[in-house]
């Protein structure tokens, strides 16, 4: 049997080593405020290093008033949810009111712990309100169920954690705190690989959950502040003494007599922005 | 330390056109999943020729250092600039004699020739050379890019087809490499000059 090579995230499938679990790369944030609690979440999933969707759906729909965010393998996770989802529902049914987020936690950490030492791989924090009152779980495959105020979960975490500390006080509004969870999340995106795509946002209040209107990250990076890493002098200054033009400007066909044409003021970068390939 | 082939992430895509050819680059630096930096690839070696670099970054500018110094020496001892094929035949060398310790960087030349055509020329880390008439990638998105290139290449293409298809060829690959990408830089090299187009890509 081969060893495995990257972690517990690949599991072994005869001789070699099969790469096939998802969403190993993930950023997922959590936190309570005065108004409830903000959960926000990217939407890449990866295999290897290979992005298979930039628009997966990390937040998981547990019932009306209570969400769970997913890190880890795609699978574990989206099946162990529905799991939950049905007994929240049947509890539901079974005695006419709404299952406690410490009460479906705990059932989600029971099972974890069931299945410990079995190499699911799930990260995920719970969040709702328990008689009004804003309650966050943090569980994982390992068994550990925590009650908190800031989480971050997920390859990306560490980064978020750097944002959300630095922005974070209980008296956000609820604007302020969705803009905290979204600069998190795009911080985390832009330096974590493995992160990235859309951020999506939910607000868990007393009446349930509110989604926000999801925004994808190219839109907060800030290209006039972080120009692209413009031509040193080292090393294509001379580059074949051609100009650098903006982009559009037509290329002159290759005649030899041709002066070569004059480069444009540049702005500050000398950046041309044409071509946007990607959609 | 992993892979020292995607340790630091990167792609590197040349295509020939008619009377000119492109080569194409990712700005990243990082460390495995970690965005470090943005770094150039892609350096001239005299007029009219680039040469891209992927791989572990020491090795590409250890491999780049080496290069320019030979080059230079040659241009001064032979008193006119080195040929694409000259260029590729020194890199192959210089790649094989670190075959039992090898240099983790596979290059490619992109360059017009003294005849003003298209030479688009690429090196495994050992250096067997290989020289397409059409397209060449190397780096960690290699299989996504190839793809697209499979796609929309076809021959005698003008600066400025060729500048568009290796452009959306490049950002589609970008797209699906997560260890390549922030920012791309395209240079198309014709008879009379090389130009350099920076395009918009994702951050993430």
């Amino acid at each position: 049997m081969t060893s495995v090579a990257h972690g517990p995230y690949e599991i072994n499938v005869g001789e070699g080593v099969a790469p096939i679990q998802m969403l190993h790369g993930t950023t997922t944030l959590g936190f309570v405020f005065q108004h409830g609690i903000i959960i926000a979440v990217d939407s890449r999933s990866t295999m290897g290093p290979f992005i298979a969707s930039q628009t997966v759906q990390k937040v998981l729909e547990v019932s009306p008033y209570i969400i769970a965010t997913m890190a880890g393998g795609a699978a574990d996770c989206a099946y162990w949810h529905r799991v939950l989802q049905s007994e929240v529902r049947l509890y539901e049914l079974r005695n006419k009111s709404h299952m406690s987020v410490a009460g479906a936690s705990q059932i989600f950490a029971n099972i974890m712990y069931q299945y410990k030492g079995r190499d699911l791989s799930v990260g995920t924090m719970i969040a709702g309100c328990d008689r009004g009152v804003p309650s966050l779980y943090y569980c994982d495959s390992d068994g550990q169920r925590t009650k908190g105020s800031v989480f971050s979960v997920g390859s990306g975490s560490t980064h978020a954690y750097g944002v959300l500390d630095s922005g974070y006080r209980p008296d956000l509004t609820v604007e302020e705190a969705i803009a905290l969870g979204r600069r998190a999340i795009f911080h985390a995106t832009h330096r974590d690989s493995y992160s990235g795509g859309i951020i999506n946002v939910y607000h868990v209040h007393k009446d349930g959950w509110t989604k926000y209107p999801p925004i994808d990250c190219l839109e907060f990076f800030n290209f006039e502040k972080n120009p692209p890493l413009p031509i040193s002098k080292d090393s294509l200054a001379d580059l074949a003494k051609g100009p650098i033009v903006p982009a559009g400007t037509p290329i002159p066909s290759p005649a030899p007599s041709a002066p070569a044409p004059k480069a444009e003021p540049a702005p500050a970068t000398t950046t041309s922005v044409s071509v946007t390939g990607s959609s | 330390m992993s892979d020292p082939m995607s340790y630091n992430g990167g792609t590197v895509l040349a295509m020939n056109g008619k009377n000119c050819c492109a080569i194409a680059s990712d700005l990243r630096f990082g460390v495995n999943n970690i965005f470090v930096g943005r770094m150039h690839r892609i350096f001239p070696v005299g007029k009219k020729i680039l040469v891209g670099y992927s791989g572990l970054a020491s090795d590409c500018q250890t491999l780049n250092e080496t290069i320019q110094l030979q080059t230079n020496l040659y241009s001064l001892r032979e008193g006119r600039q080195i040929s694409p094929h000259a260029l590729t035949n020194l890199i192959s060398t210089d790649l094989y004699e670190h075959r039992f310790g090898p240099l983790f960087v596979e290059p490619i030349v992109c360059g017009l020739d003294e005849k003003n055509e298209p030479y688009v020329c690429g090196a495994d880390l050992l250096g067997c050379l290989s020289k397409p008439t059409d397209f060449i990638v190397s780096g960690t998105g290699m299989e996504m890019m190839m793809g697209a290139c499979e796609s929309f290449w076809r021959p005698d293409m003008e600066p400025e087809e060729l500048l568009e298809v290796i452009s959306q060829c490049f950002l589609a690959g970008l797209d699906r490499d997560a260890l390549s990408g922030w920012g791309c830089v395209v240079h198309v090299i014709t008879p009379t000059h090389t130009r350099t187009v920076y395009l918009k890509s994702r951050q993430d």
